[in-house]
């Protein structure tokens, strides 16, 4: 029997696994995580009373089917929790589970890895009190706390609205949403967002409930900078009318939208591309989602297209590798998945242009401005050594002279703005600046894991 | 396409290439370097950083010397540091054979006038407690010393530069014509140089070059897998050695512990890869964790690799061309190539400037390959198999 492999468990992998199961097939179910749902289905910490229901809302009929389609599954499948995969090679999968490696082959492998939240750096930004958007969500879903009492939405996202919904559901205080992208090129952006118009109106009724509950939101703010010593204390910024603006608060919840974690796609032979409208770097996969023979990509790992998109990429994929290894024949229900999937992308790529990752504002930060946390780089030194003589103008080049990007995040959170900055202080397309090149381990590996092997 | 006339061109912007150019310069010779990618990415820029001065091939020691002399003055020549840090070199031995070793070889260090302490179980406890105490000997070169490879190249090309080199990356050599003294050399890129001397600084590429004039080597392209930790707090001065090659590793003042660890891997210089096979880096991480206990819990969060030229006999190819006059190799150097790197180009410049150059290098001709050579004992102990000479090399 032929072992199909399914590496996470949020949407994407958790519908490949009933699909694999629905056929007669055991899939191995791979995850770091400890708790089924992955990011946008993800279950409070056992212990929790969490109504998570009612802070789901509308996706809340969504978040428990799904939990209890795979509840069903759970025990005929063979699934391995708090299990890291930390390198691919030659089919290969390299594992690491409580500080033990070991090794798992593959006859077809299905990576639904999610995504990371993208962030832009502004002054400040690594002042205790500033979290990720996805953070300030994790925080609430997974640990039932705040980030903050006072809590300032920062970026440009769909999911700063839904955050701030959630925060003041639960009684904290919403002190802005204050949204980079101009409410213009919001407007342009909105026919390529009609063709999903149930996704689109839950969107406006967040924003609709922020504003009957007086909380500002902003669009088109310029110039923005978070305050404090030692913690957060304000946010300041130029609102579209180019008034400065302050807005006290406790804690900030920024971000830009969302990034693929494609590095174990890499390192399993997918090709990336880069991407004008999300300037990321992004497996190529065909509407399937096969990057390769006996690869596929699903949900957020592949390309940003929400719970719903991960869902069905995640069953199609399964479709397709069961079909490729002679289990199943293509059929209609694949078609309809393959359709749905292409809908749901195409009104990301409308959203990426609602929310669009602010490319000017990053090319304008003073060089004070610290661009990697880890190894504490900021903006200024990275256009230094690009203007030595012989200054590097490649990205990984950029990271050799400066450590940009070689810390232990290894550039997962600083690589697109310094994408970004350099490509900007050279003066090329984003493409050209090229791309921070993956290696093993993917996430940080202890000495110690060594020791149970040979 | 562009033409250009000195006297001296440079195949080659790595560590060679660049040093070569700048104490030409110093001697006024006009100079390129011509590079294919951009200077000091290849193997001068990946490498470990070891700046070792213990357990070198005995005919090196006279170039060896010369060169880490100028390593200790390397700011006052290219006005930077580069990170050079002189804290020493420690080999470690695990039994009663490998302290043979590390003694032979401490005496041959000692006869070329290196300084070296040989010490006892209870020596270590006392200088450094963290180590394993399963070594039962070790010995320490206070000489050698570490610098950060990504800088150096470039930071000694920019001081080139600054010397009147000309530096034109992104540049292929493809073929170099010769005739009357004189050499044209033809790019991928439609320029072309006319000069009087060549020097073949290609590494792991150089047999393309050298092949145009008739001579060969068995180069082999490989690297030794590498990690880098998360930063921990310093407490290793040293670089330290297992004998046995298992592992070589250093701290830096940053706090990441870098690790070269064994047996090198075949590296690919059509594609440019040099993969680092995971069992490697697992077994590497357990010996380190072995010599240092303490480290058990330390992160792991890059491997890499580069892509080195090999030769069988471990020692590499420096000199004048057996079959052209006016044409210098210097390349396969076995991955030792950045302690002696200064030095290289120092004797390459005196043997273009003046015809000759007081450093012994005879045991360095590639005319040694005109005969069968013998295989290294670490040659064969530090490599997966045996390498066959790599030829699709371009
Ligand atoms: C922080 C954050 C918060 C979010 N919050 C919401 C929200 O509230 N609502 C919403 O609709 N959307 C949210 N999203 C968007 C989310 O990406 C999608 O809703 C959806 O979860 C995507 O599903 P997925 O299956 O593609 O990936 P995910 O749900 O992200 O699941 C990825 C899985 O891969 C596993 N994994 C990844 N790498 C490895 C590895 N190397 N080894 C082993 N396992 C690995 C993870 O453990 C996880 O199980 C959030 C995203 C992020 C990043
Ligand atoms: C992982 C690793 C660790 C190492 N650790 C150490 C150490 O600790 N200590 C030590 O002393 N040594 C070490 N070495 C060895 C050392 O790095 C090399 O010996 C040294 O850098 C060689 O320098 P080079 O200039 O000959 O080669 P390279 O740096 O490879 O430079 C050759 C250059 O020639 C260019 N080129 C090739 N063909 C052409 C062409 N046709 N036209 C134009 N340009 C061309 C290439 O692009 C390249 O930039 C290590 C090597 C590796 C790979």
């Amino acid at each position: 029997m032929a072992d199909i492999v399914i590496i996470g468990d949020g949407p994407a992998g958790m519908n490949a696994a009933a699909v694999v199961h629905a056929h007669g097939h055991r899939p191995i179910l791979i995850t770091e995580s400890r708790q089924a749902g992955g990011q946008g289905y993800r279950r409070p910490s056992p212990g929790l009373e969490l109504d998570m229901p009612s802070l789901m809302g509308s996706e809340a009929g969504k978040y428990l089917a799904l939990h209890a389609r795979f509840e069903a599954i759970r025990s005929a499948i063979d699934y391995r929790q708090n299990t890291l995969v930390w390198n691919i090679e030659n089919r290969t999968l390299h594992l690491l589970r409580d500080g033990v490696a070991s090794t798992q082959s593959f006859d077809a492998l299905i990576l639904a890895t999610g995504a990371m939240d993208r962030i832009a750096p502004v002054p400040g930004w690594t002042l205790p009190g500033v979290f990720t958007l996805g953070g300030a969500q994790v925080a609430l879903k997974d640990q039932g706390c705040f980030i903050g009492r006072r809590v300032a939405f920062v970026g440009s996202s769909p999911l700063l609205a839904l955050a701030a919904q959630q925060y003041r559901k639960l009684g904290a205080d919403v002190v802005v949403i204050a949204d980079t992208t101009p409410l213009l090129d919001k407007v342009a952006a909105l026919p390529s967002l009609a063709n999903s118009p149930r996704t689109l109106l839950r969107g406006l009724a967040y924003l609709g409930g922020a504003w009957r509950a007086g909380v500002p939101v902003l669009n088109g703010v310029t110039a923005l900078a978070i305050e404090g010593d030692d913690h957060v204390i304000a946010i300041t910024l130029k609102d579209s009318g180019n008034r400065d603006r302050r807005f006290a608060c406790d804690a900030v919840a920024l971000g830009y939208g969302l990034k693929p974690e494609t590095q174990l796609a890499e390192l399993a032979g997918a090709t990336l591309v880069y991407d004008e409208t999300f300037r990321l770097w992004l497996p190529r996969t065909d509407a399937y989602g096969r990057a390769g023979p006996g690869l596929y990509l699903a949900g957020d790992g592949a390309a940003i297209g929400g719970a719903d998109a991960a869902e069905a990429s995640g069953a199609l994929a399964a479709h397709a590798a069961l079909a490729d290894l002679g289990f199943a024949e293509p059929g209609a229900t694949m078609l309809g998945l393959r359709r749905r999937v292409g809908r749901l992308r195409a009104f990301q790529q409308g959203l990426a242009r609602a929310f669009a990752w602010p490319v000017a504002q990053i090319g304008a930060l003073a060089d004070s401005v610290t661009l990697c946390r880890c190894e504490n780089v900021s903006v200024g030194d990275v256009r230094r050594a690009m203007d030595q003589e012989l200054g590097p103008v490649e990205i990984n080049r950029v990271k050799a002279m400066t450590r940009c990007g070689m810390g232990r995040c290894q550039g997962r959170v600083c690589g697109p703005s310094l994408q970004e900055i350099v490509a900007g202080h050279a003066g090329i397309a984003g493409a050209a600046a090229g791309r921070l090149r993956v290696q093993a381990p993917v996430k940080p590996i202890a000495l110690a894991a060594a020791d149970a092997i040979s | 396409m562009s033409r250009l006339t000195v006297d001296v061109a440079i195949i080659g912007g790595g560590l060679i290439g660049a040093w070569s150019a700048y104490f030409l310069a110093r001697r006024d010779k006009r100079v390129v370097i011509i590079e294919k990618g951009v200077v000091g990415a290849q193997s001068s820029g990946t490498n470990f950083g070891n700046l070792r001065l213990q357990g070198r091939f005995p005919g090196q020691y006279p170039l060896s010397l010369r060169s880490q002399a100028l390593w200790e003055q390397l700011e006052d020549l290219i006005g930077d540091r580069c990170e050079f840090e002189q804290t020493g070199h420690l080999y470690l031995s695990f039994d009663q054979k490998e302290r043979e070793k590390i003694e032979a070889y401490a005496a041959v260090s000692e006869t070329y006038g290196l300084t070296i302490d040989h010490l006892e179980p209870s020596d270590l406890r006392r200088r450094w407690p963290w180590l394993s105490e399963r070594v039962v000997a070790a010995t320490f070169s206070a000489r050698d010393a570490t610098a950060n490879p990504r800088l150096v190249t470039p930071a000694v090309a920019r001081a080139a530069k600054g010397l009147g080199v000309t530096v034109i990356e992104h540049c292929r050599v493809t073929e170099i014509g010769s005739g009357g003294g004189a050499f044209t050399v033809k790019t991928d890129t439609g320029t072309e140089i006319d000069c009087g001397q060549v020097i073949n600084a290609a590494g792991a590429w150089a047999l393309a070059i050298a092949e145009q004039f008739g001579e060969t080597a068995p180069l082999f392209p490989a690297g030794p897998p590498q990690f880098v930790t998360e930063p921990y707090p310093y407490f290793i001065e040293p670089s330290i050695q297992a004998v046995d090659g298992s592992v070589i590793f250093r701290q830096i003042p940053r706090g990441n512990i870098i690790l070269a660890g064994y047996p090198r891997t075949a590296a690919d210089p059509v594609a440019n890869r040099a993969p680092v096979p995971a069992a490697k880096t697992l077994s590497a991480m357990q010996s380190l964790a072995k010599v240092v206990p303490a480290l058990a819990n330390c992160h792991v969060i890059r491997v890499w690799s580069g892509i080195e030229g090999y030769l069988p006999d471990m020692v590499p190819v420096i000199g004048p061309s057996r079959t052209t006059p006016g044409l210098f190799h210097a390349f396969g150097f076995c991955g030792h190539g950045f302690q002696i790197g200064p030095g290289v180009g120092l004797c390459l410049s005196e043997m273009i400037v003046d015809g000759e150059t007081a450093t012994p290098l005879e045991p360095f001709s590639i005319a040694r390959f005109e005969n069968p050579v013998e295989t290294d004992e670490k040659f064969r102990r530090e490599f997966d198999s045996e390498p066959a000479p790599d030829r699709s090399a371009s």
